[in-house]
């Protein structure tokens, strides 16, 4: 039983919390206000809290130089593509692992994650030149492959871990109530881990929407996501301050937004299912 | 419509084989218990005659069919496992309608059946709750009514009343029952418990290690364990067992002698012992007597209410027409 | 639950997970090996050869690469520390009842949902610059003189930005971990004598032992990939002060265009990585089993 504490601690406790938490949510809230300044006052010394002279010329000016809508479809597409692609390939998967497990199946968990460890970098000029010879370079089907791989330990983890949590009981009298494998794992299976499936969707669309190493060197123009568009921000535009932070909040709000609003499912899939 | 043969069969996990060959007559209509301590192998038996397991040898027939290599919905079996596994998504109606729709019946015979199946089991008040709103024998009932709409040719029941209650339990235990007389359907039912054994089966199969020990009749069994472990498992309180001079005087190794069977006197008879803990339960006291000499404790069963406390002495008779006489291989002689 | 057709339908249904990861995993690599002993830059594309290990003697010579493996273990190390521990904190803080609850949680959180190029260039420009940085204008503030972060501390200040990104993982994990603790073991040691400090640590530390594993697992298999957050502050610099393993290697191919030393730097880092990741496995497959 959780115990009365007095509004006195409370009160402490809060003030100290809200002071953590403005703290790290800080430097998004400045960027965020950073936008709206005209460009001299983003860089005025000493810095200029709300008193400056609102505008969303920022905005106007980042939409001008490129053209933002092209990279937000890329990422959304890129980002539920791989994870569509991913659930399907790792469902099945998952299933056998949790509910005919064998001697090797651990390890097999282990091997998987452990192909993440590869880093990226060691297999950049392999995987580039297979793009352009199978002609992948810049499309997003190539980018959805290489994010749906590169997320697929992780969806086949959290989905192995909550399906072992559905007891195998309830799969073995689906398989006497006469349904097929297909049917058990659509009609019983599925429907039963979704709030784990919803977990695992939304956090690898964070993470496919984030990926910024095979985004950035993979795409030019047609498959180029919003990692892409920021990165074109770097020195020297990165000297304009309310406009870089006016492209940032673009690129981060879509994300963050689905983010606050899903947080209570997205929490759990943040531990990755491996903490209750 | 309901008869089940196996033959010759056996299962191994690697090396270990938890049941050796095995044969068993499973006759239409009858209600089957396999009774056991557990580990025995009376859940993976039924697991098997269910096929949810395969089996490593031996054949499984069903009507004079041979299912042994049958996928589990194809072999006209129904099964109440242990935690109901109830789909929790979908309501007591969808639940009790699975099997029908996975046959692919047309919507409106479905329904007819799932009327008539909640009907018989008190559930027509709670076709549209989830599973997740109903007590455990409202629970247990519609693990029921799923399996009862299909009209298999048997029903596996696999300890389904060990998540109970023990008021409940004794309620379940009648409805099954009740339900069996009804239905006329084989049933086959597991438990550890040696009470539901005795008061619900027509046979009762005793498995002991993957073993069949004995087969038959609730009395049967009671009044003719064929073996030491049958004599030990069946009844309660346990059947005492005896070895020694006193055994050899019945012309036995051991003999049994259950507390229902002993007199109990406080200054004559055969057996001297001292009174230890009492249990009373009003109708019967059960004594469990020390310092006999024949066994580390007895067990004794005394109707009423008896005068006797923890310390005093007392005297044991056997009913001589009643002992039990095993061999030193603990068979009946 | 396991009969032979169920054991096949499971084969079956595994397969194009594990042939899609092994395809993956193997393509590349074996690329990235045969590259490795060739000659093979992209500058001087007439001279090409087998070169047996010379591409590997210059990748382990090169003044950089101890280095980069002393950065890499100090910027995973750093990382984990920071994370690890001001997760803890941070956790126990909000663990507590306070008002706002629901907001304060989006509030930390808010971090792990932005793309690491952004982050990188927030910190970079907005709070890093010394001149006109909010870091070197809360400095003069106070009046001391600003100070070139990036410049001067390059890696402590990737280090910041990236346990930035990763703080929020880490509190959010150990929250969780925290929250199934149940409330009676601690009461229970409470009877039993035991002070706040030794609730800590004898009950609440060893609940979390698995949370803790578990942050460490995943966020070393992130950590060692680093790579934007390097390229968009410092480029590894000034000098290789800020170079690690990751940035050597794509310094090779991408910069030098050399292809060649690249893949063995590649194939050096995988050798490295999986030291590390049997390391980790070893360790944590114990724990995720208990």
């Amino acid at each position: 039983m959780a115990r009365a504490v007095s509004t006195q601690r409370k009160a402490v406790n809060t003030a100290l919390a809200w002071g953590v938490a403005l703290l790290i949510a800080f430097p998004i809230l400045w960027t965020f206000l950073t936008s709206f300044k005209p460009e001299p006052q983003a860089v005025a010394s000493p810095p200029v809290w709300f008193g400056f002279d609102w505008t969303v010329r920022n905005y106007v000016d980042v939409q001008r130089q490129r053209d933002y809508f092209d990279y937000f479809w890329n990422s959304v597409v890129l980002a539920l593509g791989s994870t569509a692609l991913g659930l399907v390939i790792a469902i099945p998967a998952a299933w056998s692992m949790a509910f005919v497990p064998g001697a090797k199946t651990k390890d097999l968990l282990m091997w998987m994650l452990s192909t993440k460890m590869m880093p990226g970098v060691a297999v950049l000029v392999p995987i580039y030149l297979v793009f352009v010879w199978l002609g992948l370079l810049d499309t997003r089907i190539g980018l959805v492959v290489v994010l749906m791989l590169i997320n697929l330990p992780i969806i086949v983890w959290m989905l192995y871990t909550y399906f072992r949590e559905i007891p195998g009981e309830i799969l073995e009298a689906a398989r006497m109530d006469g349904a097929s494998l297909g049917r058990e794992i659509l009609y019983v299976l599925t429907p039963m881990a979704i709030p784990g499936i919803a977990s695992t969707v939304l956090l690898n669309i964070i993470l496919a929407w984030n990926e910024a190493f095979w985004t950035i060197v993979l795409t030019t123009t047609n498959a180029a996501p919003l990692t892409k568009f920021i990165s074109g921000f770097s020195s020297p535009q990165g000297l304009f301050y309310a406009k870089l932070s006016a492209a940032s909040t673009m690129a981060i709000a879509p994300i963050l937004i689905m983010g606050w609003f899903s947080q209570k499912q997205l929490v759990r899939g943040l531990t990755f299912g491996a903490v209750k | 419509m309901g008869q089940i043969t196996l033959s010759g069969v056996t299962k191994r996990f690697g090396d270990v084989e938890v049941i050796p060959p095995l044969d068993l007559q499973i006759g239409d209509g009858e209600f089957v218990v396999f009774v056991g301590p557990s580990g025995c192998g009376k859940s993976t038996l039924l697991r098997l005659i269910a096929g949810l397991e395969d089996t490593s040898a031996g054949h499984i027939s069903i009507d004079g069919r041979d299912a042994t290599g049958l996928p589990p919905a194809k072999r006209g079996l129904a099964m109440v496992f242990q935690s109901y596994a109830l789909y929790p998504h979908m309501t007591v109606r969808k639940n009790i309608a699975f099997p029908l729709r996975m046959a692919g019946m047309d919507k409106a015979e479905q329904d007819r059946r799932v009327e008539a199946a909640a009907k018989v089991l008190n559930l027509s008040s709670y076709l549209d709750r989830r599973p997740g709103q109903l007590s455990g024998g409202q629970r247990q009932r519609v693990a029921i009514g799923r399996a009862i709409v299909r009209e298999p040719a048997a029903f596996l029941f696999d300890e389904p009343l060990s998540n109970l209650d023990a008021a409940l339990r004794v309620g379940m235990r009648m409805e099954i029952s009740e339900l069996h007389e009804k239905l006329r359907t084989t049933m086959i039912y597991v438990t550890h418990d040696q009470v539901e054994a005795m008061t619900m089966a027509d046979k009762i199969v005793v498995l002991n290690a993957g073993r069949i020990e004995q087969v038959g009749s609730p009395l049967e069994l009671y009044r003719a364990p064929r073996n030491t472990f049958v004599a030990g498992f069946i009844g309660s309180p346990k059947m005492n067992l005896v070895t020694g001079p006193e055994a050899a005087r019945f012309d036995a190794h051991t003999i049994g002698i259950r507390p229902e069977h002993i007199g109990v006197h406080p200054t004559m008879g055969d057996w001297r012992g001292v009174v230890g803990v009492s249990e009373h339960l009003g109708s019967d006291t059960f004594f469990h007597v020390h310092d006999t000499g024949l066994a580390p404790m007895m067990t004794v069963r005394a109707g009423g209410e008896v005068g006797l406390t923890h310390g005093d002495t007392v005297f044991l008779t056997p009913d001589a027409t009643k002992i039990h006489r095993f061999d030193q291989n603990g068979i009946r002689l | 639950m396991s009969t032979q057709a169920s054991r096949s339908a499971a084969r079956l249904m595994l397969s194009p997970a594990v042939l899609l990861l092994l395809v993956w995993m193997i393509v590349p690599l074996a690329l990235t090996l045969w590259f490795s002993v060739q000659r093979y830059n992209l500058l001087t594309p007439d001279r090409s050869g087998f070169v047996w290990f010379a591409n590997y003697a210059a990748f382990v010579t090169s003044p950089a690469f101890w280095l980069a493996i002393l950065n890499t273990l100090l910027l995973v190390g750093g990382v984990l520390l920071i994370t690890v521990t001001g997760g803890i904190l941070i956790a126990l803080l909000i663990d507590q009842p306070l008002w706002g609850q629901g907001v304060v949680r989006i509030l930390v959180i808010s971090p792990f949902f932005i793309m690491p190029p952004v982050a990188a260039l927030i910190w970079k420009n907005m709070f890093f610059n010394p001149s006109n940085g909010l870091f070197a204008e809360a400095l003069r503030g106070i009046g001391l003189a600003p100070f070139d972060f990036l410049g001067q501390a390059p890696l402590a200040s990737i280090i910041v930005i990236v346990a930035w990104q990763w703080l929020p993982f880490a509190t959010l994990i150990l929250l969780t971990a925290l929250q199934s603790l149940d409330s009676e073991r601690l009461e229970a040691a409470e009877m039993d004598g035991a002070n706040p400090w030794n609730r800590f640590r004898f009950i609440m530390l060893p609940h979390l032992a698995r949370a803790i594993t578990v942050v460490v697992l995943i966020q070393t298999i992130f950590l060692l990939g680093i790579l934007v957050e390097i390229l968009v502050t410092t480029n590894g610099g000034p000098g290789s002060e800020s170079t690690t393993l990751t940035f050597l290697v794509y310094k090779e191919a991408i910069l030098d265009s050399d292809v060649g030393t690249a893949a063995a730097g590649g194939v050096v880092a995988v050798i490295l990585a999986n030291i590390v990741a049997i390391f980790l496995m070893r360790a944590i497959g114990k724990n995720l089993d208990a």
